[in-house]
């Protein structure tokens, strides 16, 4: 375990002896790794100096941070005003059976896609909106989903 | 020079909508033949219902926005406007030909966005060429007391929401003393229905930038953080490089254009958490820690950053600085009220026909900005209420439509001037599911320090389901607003201060919704699924099975040519069964 961590060496020592730095240091870590686990959170306390306590802190505040392995391809579905009012639970419905989630999960159980809520991604105009990845795709309908996902089953 | 421009908006709302594919169409066309044509790129011009937007300038047509471009077509629209042949579709605005929408954009006026849509964000010589960085150059020859007279005397208003004299709070940053002090941008733009601080940043960074370095200057500060949500990675992308190209020509940095004043910018990256919008948790969050906010006194203008004095200010409220600088205070009040003088953004959206970002001078009415900027109503359901201010803010009903723009109109309808969001509802909005959905978002986001905040609003979530499942006493009412009170006064923040607005609102001005889901058991917008009931109408069923196929619980009865019926103690709502069925038989009531 201790050397998969080794290579967040050269990212951790790039933050050392720098004011404010866990935020971002812990969002380069999760680029790095996919996800913060607990052993990682504890390797990066033991480094850094940091007491444990704080990085967990941190880590389970903002929203961004991922404490469980995320499948390859993040799709959210925007959740704002105007997209609450466009039918964005209609979306979620279809997405939830295209994927097939199991029941409590958010991650297919091929590690594919990992389906996220997120408060609103400012594309109002297009609601109901969701981005997968970095790709946003608005003014959708619940029978367009499978198509829009089958562009990223590879 | 005879040569066309020919600009693609590229800012988050136009890639999202296919511009991208266009850019992309253009640059290769051009790129094989040669043609008198120079392609840009520039960001959102605010029409984001019209997008892809595409300008074309320089034909004796002259100029002329096409909206809804689409790679196919495009080629052909630039090739007719290089001849001098007006396209048949769709110009939306333009100076001789006429666009459909040209009268949207003459009932606004621009100062914050007076660049946006129209330069080229990621360049300094664009931002340069438009008059920019001419204020910081008048700013370093001012007294710094003078430029914070100057911004006092406009009267402009802090901008994020709650509307306090930025001169003022310029001018206790400016009495601290300090070895050290900071000044920042609140970009953390999470107001769920808002992008105008998005499209500002996208649009125009080095306006944001070059008022903050005045500000720095007048206040003393020699460092600077902007705080923007890491979810609008565009605007992250565009102030980089903004940031890059302005130290390279020594408008930031060291002894900035040769006088002794320095001044370093960073950005930095938000990890999700609405709270952080709130100054006190916003700066916990740069220091690297949780974002919680913290009590004041002191104000982040004694102790703030790392204990040192600081200013914050939203980014519409910096991108204000420049143009006042150059312009004048005066000039300032030419728009506006005289307590809420200058513009103000919003971001129109919901069920409106011209949903985008505009700018209109305070004093608008409200009606006015819905029917002459946003172009009325989206569909033909008649609209009942628009929502400004976010889970802060409020719901402004018909009846009070004729209500001035400014932060004190605003504030006396329960409603708030809030940073820009304006939703727009229709009678297919049910206003006890909107209050609902407010409450879910601020019981989710609250940070958990305060009790009230914290449990308080997880109580009135739990009431406000129990209503909208049909479950709800009328003893509720008097709960809510009791829990209502109590969640403002007793939390630190403005968060839990103004949770329960979506709710107050509601519960003033539609009442007899809430009375109709408690008593009646229905919902009259038809959106609480627990309340609805689906029916087949025998009179229209034809018998075609079509809805029977889709159902998901098998739960409709009725073979091929015999009138359906729906067995309402299996019916799970889904409303797959209306949808399924062409010939209006089903009734959702």
């Amino acid at each position: 375990m201790e050397q998969d961590f080794k290579k967040l060496d050269a990212i951790l020592a790039s933050y050392r002896g720098k004011k404010g730095i866990l935020i971002p240091m812990l969002q380069q870590v999760q680029n790095e790794m996919g996800y913060l686990s607990r052993d990682c959170m504890r390797y990066i306390a033991n480094a850094m100096q940091i007491p444990a306590a704080e990085i967990f802190g941190v880590a389970t505040f903002y929203s961004m941070f991922r404490l469980k392995p995320q499948g390859k391809h993040i799709v959210r579905v925007c959740k704002g005003t105007a997209c609450h009012v466009s039918d964005a639970d209609g979306i979620k419905s279809a997405l939830v059976e295209a994927l097939q989630l199991p029941k409590d999960e958010n991650t297919t159980s091929d590690m594919m896609f990992t389906l996220m809520e997120v408060a609103c991604l400012g594309c109002c105009s297009l609601a109901p909106v969701i981005m997968i990845d970095d790709m946003t795709f608005g003014k959708l309908v619940p029978e367009a989903i499978p198509a829009i996902l089958d562009k990223f089953r590879f | 020079m005879s040569e066309i421009t020919v600009k693609v908006g590229l800012a988050s709302c136009g890639v999202a909508a296919g511009a991208m594919d266009v850019f992309n169409k253009l640059t290769e066309y051009l790129a094989a033949n040669k043609l008198p044509v120079t392609l840009m790129q520039t960001a959102c011009i605010g029409m984001c219902f019209e997008e892809p937007i595409v300008e074309f300038s320089g034909s004796p047509l002259g100029q002329m926005h096409v909206g809804k471009a689409d790679p196919e077509s495009i080629v052909k629209v630039m090739e007719d406007y290089i001849a001098g042949i007006a396209p048949q579709s769709n110009v939306i605005l333009a100076e001789k030909l006429g666009g459909r929408h040209n009268e949207l954009l003459a009932n606004q006026q621009r100062i914050v966005l007076r660049n946006c849509g129209v330069i080229d964000p990621k360049s300094l010589a664009d931002y340069e060429a438009s008059g920019g960085y001419q204020a910081l150059k008048k700013a370093l020859s001012m007294d710094k007391e003078q430029i914070i007279e100057q911004i006092k005397a406009s009267g402009l208003r802090g901008r994020g929401g709650a509307g306090f004299s930025t001169g003022l709070k310029w001018s206790f940053a400016a009495k601290a003393v300090s070895d050290k002090k900071y000044v920042v941008c609140n970009a953390d733009e999470g107001d769920p229905g808002a992008f105008m601080d998005r499209s500002a940043l996208e649009g125009d960074p080095h306006n944001v930038i070059e008022g903050m370095i005045i500000g720095a200057y007048a206040m003393g500060a020699d460092e600077g953080y902007i705080y923007c949500r890491a979810e609008y990675p565009m605007a992250i992308e565009h102030l980089k490089i903004a940031i890059d190209a302005a130290e390279a020509k020594g408008y930031l940095g060291k002894n900035i254009l040769g006088t002794s004043f320095s001044f370093d910018l960073h950005i930095k990256e938000g990890a999700g958490a609405f709270v952080c919008g709130e100054e006190t948790a916003l700066m916990q969050s740069i220091e690297g820690k949780r974002g919680m906010p913290t009590i004041r006194p002191p104000f982040p203008a004694e102790s703030g950053l790392w204990g040192k004095p600081t200013n914050i200010n939203n980014v519409e409220t910096w991108a204000n600085i420049a143009w006042i600088i150059s312009n004048g205070a005066e000039a300032f009040h030419a728009f506006g009220t005289e307590k809420s003088p200058g513009t103000k953004v919003f971001a129109l959206a919901g069920k409106i026909a011209g949903s985008g970002l505009i700018e209109v001078p305070m004093g608008i009415p409200i009606r006015d900005i819905i029917y002459k900027v946003g172009g009325g109503m989206k569909t033909e359901k008649p609209f009942k209420a628009v929502q400004m201010g976010g889970p802060s803010g409020g719901c402004i009903p018909a009846q009070l439509l004729d209500t001035i723009v400014d932060y004190d109109s605003i504030t006396a309808t329960g409603a708030i001037m809030g940073s820009g969001g304006m939703v727009v509802m229709d009678t297919g909005t049910c206003m006890v599911d909107v209050a609902k959905f407010f409450l879910n978002f601020t019981q989710n986001e609250s940070c958990g320090k305060c009790t009230f905040c914290r449990i308080g609003t997880k109580r009135m979530l739990e009431i406000l389901t129990r209503i909208t499942e049909g479950k709800g006493e009328m003893a509720d009412i008097e709960t809510l607003q009791e829990l209502s009170e109590n969640i403002i006064k007793g939390s630190l923040c403005g968060l839990g201060q103004t949770a329960p607005n979506p709710v107050l609102t509601t519960l003033r001005y539609f009442k007899d919704e809430y009375i109709a889901h408690i008593v009646d058991k229905k919902c009259p917008a038809g959106v609480c699924t627990a309340l609805l009931k689906y029916s087949i109408n025998p009179d229209k069923c034809i018998g075609c099975t079509a809805c029977a196929r889709k159902c998901p619980v098998s739960c409709i009865a009725g073979s091929v040519k015999q009138v359906h019926e729906i067995d309402q103690s299996k019916c799970i709502k889904c409303g797959a069964c209306l949808k399924a069925c062409k010939f209006d038989a089903v009734i959702k009531a």
